[in-house]
């Protein structure tokens, strides 16, 4: 029974290995101080990856600055709108509701090619000049699920009989919701739209179609790396990998914990 | 009686209007931005390729869906569809004991693994795919370690194979499979398989007729959840593969791109999106839900 444990544990250690070494190799070579165009061997440490970012050779943080304006518009779009939506669903069964959700819900449930080839003949066809615009669209689309399912998630498990409480005691529905039901759901809506976020930033085969001369970071990250391993992608991949980190650990805080199991 | 009747009646619809005026928003979003997008391919799958106006030409056909059947293009579908399935099968040998034995371990260290195990969908996936691309160089980390080893004295080629895709594939996707599996097994109820071993059930069996037939919505859901976005991932084959491993997903791309045939990638697009439909739909069926309380 215990070999069976430390096998087990050994086995689970050797897969979360597998899944971080790529991004310690990012990381660990974002320090490589090699030159070389021709040899990508590791060949010692240095900063200069990190200086060469900063002094702007390959236009990274202007895309950096790009994809998080992006991802703050669409964030702030779907925010609003999925959060309505989920508060507005939760209530009240309609007809034809559970179509519409497996609608609403598509765009994170198919290949995200399928829909990059949708938007971009779509917007061509509304004559919409493909930029900022087209991507904040794109964006808020796929935004939007995350948020909704999520808030929806919170408020379906949310006690009703503390909104009836507060209705016999008096409150009028506006006040039922900004005093009781938001305050509950907000840890919610915040865990949505970071996920939210995270998903705008990473998002590259949706930006690709929509997109021409407004590059985003995972855009300019693929033109780069398709060729070569440039060390400078290192730096901004690495400094993205710790924002991440900081996030994801920010969020297990204010998420309320799941009761244990049985 | 009446009047009652009358107030509950306006305290509906004025609830009714309310709830309108709450998901209007949404509705419309999704109207337009998703329900419009597809029922534009679908019409455009059908029209006829055209060098002026967009082009496209207003002119119903088969023609697109005909060309699907070419040699050269099925050959592309089958081959993505069947990299698809390798690395569901992959995914699932691999993400199934992971799934199994993370939830064996104390709780503790559960909340931990889980959070590991997540943070990777959090990351962007162009990096850790540029990751394994360093890997994988010719003087990357491997063959350097296999050359001071003394296993190998030239290099071996490992980017640019079919091999490096799939490993790429498998990577991004096995989160997707382990955390289907293990919420399954966590909530699974232990004392059924005590009562077959106490019964006389070896491990083995025990663990064949009842814990795999128990999980299996788990199973199922991590095999779409892979199957699924492994058509579109593009970027991977690009990265780690070589010329010859185009994937639908390059080939959309490509049509859309290079060749200018947007109905023609419209009719691709709608192949795919029927298979994908059809898989979502069997995921429902088990079961499945837009769970993501998890991530």
């Amino acid at each position: 029974m215990k070999r069976k444990g430390i096998g087990g544990a050994l086995y689970i250690a050797l897969i979360l290995l597998l899944l971080y070494l790529p991004m310690i190799i990012v990381v660990l070579y974002s320090f490589n101080a090699s030159t070389s165009r021709s040899s990508y061997a590791f060949t010692g440490f240095s900063l200069k990856n990190y200086t060469a970012l900063f002094n702007d050779t390959r236009g990274l943080l202007p895309a950096l600055g790009t994809s998080l304006r992006l991802a703050l518009y669409s964030c702030g779009l779907s925010l609003v709108i999925g959060t309505l939506g989920a508060v507005g669903m939760v209530r009240r069964k309609f007809r034809l509701m559970g179509a519409f959700e497996n609608l609403s819900t598509l765009p994170i449930m198919i290949p995200e090619i399928i829909l990059g080839m949708a938007f971009m003949s779509l917007f061509s066809f509304m004559g919409l000049q493909s930029g900022m615009l087209t991507l904040v669209i794109a964006h808020t689309t796929f935004c939007i699920p995350y948020i909704y399912i999520i808030v929806k998630g919170r408020l379906a498990e949310m006690d009703a009989s503390i909104l009836e409480a507060a209705r016999d005691l008096g409150a009028n529905p506006r006040r039922v919701f900004f005093d009781i039901t938001l305050p509950l759901i907000t840890p919610a809506i915040l865990s949505g739209t970071m996920l939210a976020f995270a998903m705008s930033m990473d998002d590259f085969v949706i930006s690709f179609f929509v997109t021409s001369t407004t590059t985003t970071l995972p855009l300019r990250i693929y033109s780069s790396v398709k060729i070569g391993v440039p060390l400078t992608i290192n730096a901004i991949s690495t400094l993205m990998l710790v924002a991440v980190f900081l996030v994801v650990g920010l969020r297990t805080l204010i998420t309320p914990k799941k009761k244990p199991t049985k | 009686m009446k009047n009652a009747s009358e107030t509950e009646s306006r305290k509906g619809r004025k609830s009714d209007l309310a709830q309108a005026a709450l998901i209007s928003p949404m509705v419309l979003w999704t109207l337009i931005f998703v329900g419009l997008a597809f029922l534009y391919i679908i019409g455009l799958s059908f029209m006829t390729k055209d060098a002026e106006n967009f082009g496209v030409k207003l002119e119903f056909t088969f023609d697109n869906y005909a060309k699907l059947f070419q040699p050269m293009y099925w050959q592309v579908l089958k081959q993505s569809l069947l990299l698809a399935f390798y690395t569901t099968v992959i995914c699932l040998l691999l993400g199934y004991p992971f799934g199994y034995l993370m939830s064996k371990v104390s709780v503790k260290w559960r909340g931990l693994i889980m959070l590991l195990v997540i943070v990777p969908f959090w990351t962007n996936a162009l990096v850790r795919i540029y990751g394994w691309r360093i890997l994988l160089l010719a003087d990357g980390p491997i063959n350097s370690l296999l050359k001071t080893l003394g296993i190998i004295d030239k290099p071996l080629k490992l980017l640019g194979t079919y091999g490096a895709v799939l490993l790429g594939m498998v990577y991004a996707l096995i989160p997707f499979m382990i955390l289907p599996v293990y919420t399954n097994v966590e909530k699974m109820d232990w004392s059924v398989v005590e009562a077959a071993r106490d019964l006389g059930a070896s491990p083995i069996s025990a663990f064949i007729t009842i814990t795999l037939p128990m999980t299996v919505s788990g199973v199922l859901a991590g095999c779409v959840l892979v199957f699924v976005p492994s058509i579109g991932l593009f970027f991977i084959s690009d990265l780690l593969g070589g010329a010859q491993d185009l994937l639908a997903g390059n080939l959309i791309r490509d049509q859309l791109l290079k060749s200018r045939d947007w109905p023609f990638a419209a009719a691709l697009s709608v192949m795919l999106l029927i298979i994908t439909s059809a898989l979502l739909w069997l995921y429902r069926k088990a079961g499945g839900k837009n769970d993501m309380s998890i991530m």
